[in-house]
């Protein structure tokens, strides 16, 4: 059957209204209209298990500007050769089999007292709740010479996984043997703590098998490798010692786009491929839609429900928001932040509080090489007093050495993740 | 305000008066945070080499996730996991995915 705009409005005030009639007992079910912007680790999530928690009482809609789904995980693989971005990319029909409504469009505005939303191809959306999901936009105001989008599409972040992964891997492979690949880091948080290491290492395994004249320059902001430090530094010093040029301290003060230089405070390096991974900040729809920003950065969040400190009815997720302490900015949280928000929707929507006792977990992999990975695992409880999730005291850790079962273990997270999500 | 979103606040002002409750889907939402690696409900995808949870026997599950959070079971991640969970969450969260077929 084909489901117009104005009949899913139409079912939609009916479902509102017939959720007017459930009360405060036990057994309410949820109704009405949520709306997801950002089809990503957290806002898919949040759609499939609005949907499937509901058993379809909720009608959800999904907006998401790209037409496919690409992992950000795993892609680095893509820059070695080892994966294709094929292998890291899965489509949204998963979704509509849940009975997600996905649009393929941008939001341009939220009206958050009125609860209606704008679609750059023009209508407008009502919501009972919304679930933002933006991720991460990139922050040049500190690049000059990264300001135009030309200079932007010559040194590559590759820092959401799509074209810039296979760009970025195509000026690996056209570099001649004995050349340089530097790599920016900017200071934490960003979205993916490990990712820039995990990168550095990928890279200079390809070196080593094929250009073993080649160096990785990591220039980072931060001043030490800031997570998963132990491991990586034996893995460099055990694999790369040749390689791998390690420099903290180093914070990228603009870029020379013809010369591929970065300039930092002292110095300025050249280098044959330059990837700079800019400062980030909440993606920009959570940034205009006047939500609370901690740091002029990141949304500010009640963690019982994810929902906007001071803007009741919106609730965000993953990287746009401020972590919780020790809490990384990965697709992994993302997830675990959706299915926070989606049980707490639920019950809000039916007449009930959050619970009062949420709990998450994190696992990041990383790869050392074509072969080996390590991983950063956490967990965290929402603590009443604190009014945030802290870690729980002796639990998470990282791998006791790289190993290969790690390596393909990082791959069935991936199968199984993406599933979660999105089939 | 809408209706709904009344009803939800007075619901919420009642309920803030006592002691919080347990929420009634905990188990649900406990267990949820084992699906990234174990697949939704426990159903892992075929060939991806991580254990489906869905359908287990409670007790023997519970033996081992206690077998990890103890230390006694060597694991690569588990053990560190398990370590995040108390007693009661474990129980729940066994039992949820024992009941899923």
């Amino acid at each position: 059957m084909i489901f117009n705009r104005r009949d899913f409005l139409k079912a939609m005030g009916a479902a509102t209204a017939s959720g007017a009639l459930y009360g405060c007992a036990g057994g309410t079910r949820a109704g009405g209209h949520v709306v997801v912007v950002g089809g990503g680790f957290g806002g898919a999530t949040a759609a499939k298990y609005l949907r499937k928690w509901s058993e379809g009482g909720v009608q959800v809609t999904l907006i998401e500007r790209d037409a496919q789904f690409v992992s950000c995980p795993i892609s680095n693989l893509i820059l070695s050769g080892d994966k294709t971005l094929a292998d890291v990319t899965v489509g949204y029909e998963g979704l509509k089999k849940w009975g997600v409504r996905v649009i393929h469009d941008d939001v341009t505005g939220i009206d958050a007292a009125k609860r209606t939303l704008r679609l750059a191809r023009g209508g407008e959306l009502s919501y009972d709740r919304l679930v933002l999901s933006p991720g991460v936009d990139f922050v040049y105001d500190q690049i000059p010479g990264l300001a135009s989008p030309a200079a932007q599409g010559q040194i590559l972040h590759a820092w959401k996984a799509g074209p810039q992964t296979v760009a970025l891997g195509k000026q690996l492979a056209d570099m001649k043997d004995g050349g340089v690949f530097a790599i920016t880091i900017p200071k934490a948080p960003y979205r993916c703590p490990p990712g820039p290491y995990e990168r550095a290492s990928v890279v200079a395994g390809y070196f080593k098998a094929k250009k073993p004249k080649s160096k990785v320059l990591v220039l980072d902001a931060n001043a030490e490798i800031i997570s998963k430090k132990g491991l990586f530094t034996k893995a460099w010093s055990e694999l790369y010692k040749d390689i791998i040029d390690y420099r903290p301290n180093s914070e990228l003060r603009d870029v020379d786009v013809a010369g591929r230089s970065a300039v930092l405070e002292f110095d300025t390096v050249k280098a044959d491929v330059l990837n700079v991974i800019p400062p980030q900040r909440a993606g920009a729809i959570a940034v205009r839609s006047g939500l609370k920003l901690i740091n002029q950065r990141w949304v500010d969040i009640d963690w019982r429900s994810m929902e906007a400190t001071g803007t009741p009815g919106i609730h965000v997720l993953g990287d746009a928001t401020f972590s919780a302490p020790g809490m990384p900015k990965s697709g992994h949280m993302a997830n675990q932040h959706a299915k926070l928000a989606a049980a707490a929707i639920l019950n809000l929507l039916a007449g009930q509080p959050p619970n009062p006792e949420p709990l998450v977990m994190n696992t990041c992999y990383s790869f050392i090489d074509s072969q080996n990975a390590i991983h950063v695992a956490s967990v965290h409880r929402y603590d009443a007093d604190k009014k945030t999730l802290v870690p729980v005291d002796g639990a998470g850790g990282v791998s006791t050495a790289r190993n290969e079962l790690e390596f393909r273990y990082a791959l069935g997270w991936a199968q199984n993740i993406w599933a979660d999500m999105l089939t | 305000m809408k209706l709904p979103h009344l009803v939800a606040a007075l619901c919420l002002a009642v309920t803030a008066g006592g002691v919080a409750a347990q929420d009634p889907n905990l188990a649900r939402n406990l267990a949820a945070t084992c699906a990234n690696c174990h697949g939704t409900d426990g159903k892992a995808a075929a060939g991806a080499g991580m254990e489906a949870l869905a359908g287990a026997d409670k007790e023997k599950l519970l033996q081992k996730i206690r077998e990890f959070k103890s230390g006694v079971r060597p694991a690569t991640i588990m053990q560190q996991i398990a370590k995040g969970y108390t007693d009661a969450q474990l129980e729940l969260i066994a039992s949820y995915f024992a009941a899923q077929r």
